[in-house]
């Protein structure tokens, strides 16, 4: 069964998505992501669709699921690449996927990824520094 | 027959079957006359042609060169044997497919040339008194597949008409397309910040144009950041400030931010009155404030540049 | 009533597989590239497609499309049929609201493709099936 390729960058997983995706296969690459993210511990995802011709409400929703499946296993994802007709037709067919971060490519895709690890990371230490001291044992 | 032909040719067809009336050319004709025409032009040729070339020469006075317009009509003589011979006998006969092709060339080329649609349908009409002029014309059968031969150039000359108008009106749409694109420029301010400044009335189908330049601009040079300056538009309806809308929608989604700059008063009345939310959109005074707003976002310091500069030459 | 004229050969499909969706994309998108449609126009006129094919099989249970070039005179365009012998739309203007998030709802398939579409008609009976016909036009 063909599936579309996961490959991992440091600590960032690349999705680059070449084919006319069928639900099938996008339905696969949303299994496959959460695996994989939970397998390699990455803190970001990157999904470049600059070689889709048309993003449907399918794969808008596979999309946005991956996002927010992402997050909750602490990585962050990015959508790269959409190309202008696309965009112009998501936005006339009302499909706004609010709460999926965009870059214009993989580059600035990683840049934005490492941004946002490094505030996650200073908001975890800041809460670290936030917690009281233990109390001294009696 | 290229692809954006067809369509229009399928339009030509149309003058063939209704430009007849109550006529029909087939009443004059048996059997035998695509034959008989074919060799009556096969006889006749040389000095049909000559006086076809006189004609058509004169309406066209000098502006088409002689050997070019004789390379033509010798042309449009053989594929009309080909098509007699073929059996066919009226304009829209599948045996004079090529004939029209080639009509149909004629057209575009004398569009395109600047010919007048007049001028381009006498060059097929000429054919008819030329040719009646060698005819045996005491002869009632000759006299009846000339009869035939009329009717046919007549629809062949309207169908030359058709094309040529067809033609004319697709130069005039491409014409008007690049004139769109010519008054849509699109600017790189800076590494990574376009802009497109705009002048004059948008219209639907303009800012159509815009959005699509603009946000094709973003993938070319990489720019994450756009802006969209309407300084110099006096006013927009609701299609286009929705259009407007769309454009910082469509740009965001790729990854970009879209500034818009220069909204005057009213717009911005009319902008709140439609009720149109604008949101999260940056919106900025004028062109300058929003290419500072994009390079303090981008992490330009001007400051330091000019300090370093000042330090240089002192 | 869609005014649109034929022109040319339609071509058809069968949507009884996943799979099938993907070949209908492709299907429309060589019939909007021969019409030359814009980019843009193209793009929507696949997603519409898209939406339209994925409601015949997982709604209607699997059906057909016909994919035929039209003219209204002045214009070329491309009209689609989608067929399903499925159950029918119950309730059509609900069917036309934005369901993208409702679970078990027609998604954004309708009203999306209304919206990407030029012209839209819908015939549906309960029990019956269903004939969603949509046209875009060149500009």
């Amino acid at each position: 069964m063909d599936r579309v390729p996961v490959l991992k960058i440091g600590d960032m997983l690349l999705v680059s998505i070449q084919v006319d995706l069928s639900d099938r296969l996008a339905s696969q690459l949303q299994e496959d992501l959460a695996d994989r993210i939970v397998a390699t511990g990455a803190h970001g995802v990157i999904i470049d669709i600059t070689g889709l011709d048309i993003v449907d409400s399918f794969v808008g929703r596979m999309m946005a699921t991956i996002a927010t499946v992402s997050r909750v296993l602490d990585a962050e994802t990015v959508v790269v690449g959409m190309r202008p007709a696309v965009a112009i037709t998501l936005v006339e067919l009302g499909l706004a996927l609010k709460g999926i971060r965009t870059a214009l490519d993989v580059d600035r895709g990683i840049a934005l990824l490492r941004e946002l690890r490094a505030t996650t990371d200073e908001a975890s230490v800041a809460d670290d520094e936030a917690e009281p001291a233990p109390a001294p044992a009696t | 027959m290229n692809e954006s032909g067809f369509g229009r040719l399928t339009l030509g067809y149309s003058a063939l079957t209704d430009a007849a009336g109550s006529r029909d050319e087939r009443a004059y004709m048996d059997d035998k006359s695509g034959k008989r025409l074919a060799s009556l032009l096969a006889e006749h040729r040389d000095p049909v042609l000559e006086a076809w070339a006189t004609t058509v020469r004169e309406t066209l006075r000098g502006r088409l060169a002689r050997a070019e317009l004789s390379r033509q009509l010798e042309e449009i003589y053989g594929a009309l044997q080909s098509a007699l011979e073929g059996g066919a006998v009226a304009a829209d006969d599948p045996a004079a497919a090529e004939l029209r092709d080639v009509l149909a060339e004629l057209s575009r080329n004398r569009a395109r040339q600047g010919f007048s649609a007049s001028e381009t349908a006498i060059s097929v009409f000429g054919l008819k008194d030329a040719l009646l002029a060698v005819l045996p014309t005491k002869d009632r059968e000759v006299l009846a597949d000339y009869a035939t031969f009329s009717l046919m150039v007549d629809k062949l000359g309207l169908f030359t008409f058709e094309t040529y108008i067809n033609a004319r009106d697709a130069i005039i749409n491409e014409q008007s397309a690049q004139l769109l694109e010519l008054s849509t420029p699109v600017v790189k301010l800076w590494d990574g910040v376009v802009a497109v400044p705009l002048i004059g009335t948008l219209d639907s189908a303009r800012s159509q144009m815009v959005m699509e330049r603009l946000l094709q601009a973003l993938v070319e040079t990489g720019s994450p950041f756009a802006i969209l300056d309407i300084t110099g538009v006096p006013a927009v309806d609701t299609q286009v400030a929705q259009h407007l809308l769309k454009t910082v929608v469509a740009a965001q989604l790729m990854g970009a931010r879209c500034i818009v700059s220069g909204i005057r008063p009213q717009i911005a009345q009319t902008i709140v009155s439609l009720g149109i939310e604008f949101g999260e959109i940056v919106t900025k005074a004028n062109l300058a404030d929003a290419l500072q707003y994009a390079l303090r976002e981008i992490g330009v310091d001007l400051g330091r540049a000019r300090r370093r500069a000042a330090t240089v030459e002192g | 009533m869609i005014n649109a004229e034929p022109v040319g050969p339609s071509h058809s499909l069968p949507i009884a597989v996943d799979d099938d969706v993907v070949r209908v994309r492709q299907l429309v998108r060589t019939a909007a590239v021969a019409t030359k449609l814009s980019l843009v126009d193209q793009t929507k006129i696949v997603t519409a497609a898209s939406e339209l094919a994925r409601n015949t099989l997982i709604h209607g249970g699997g059906g057909r499309v016909e994919v035929q070039p039209v003219t209204n005179g002045t214009r070329r365009g491309i009209r689609l049929v989608f067929t399903d012998e499925g159950p029918g739309i119950p309730d059509v203007d609900r069917a036309f609201t934005d369901g993208f998030t409702t679970a078990g709802g027609l998604g954004l398939g309708l009203s999306g493709a209304r919206r990407l579409m030029d012209e839209l008609d819908l015939w549906t009976k309960v029990g019956e099936g269903t004939v969603v016909t949509a046209v875009k036009w060149e500009r």
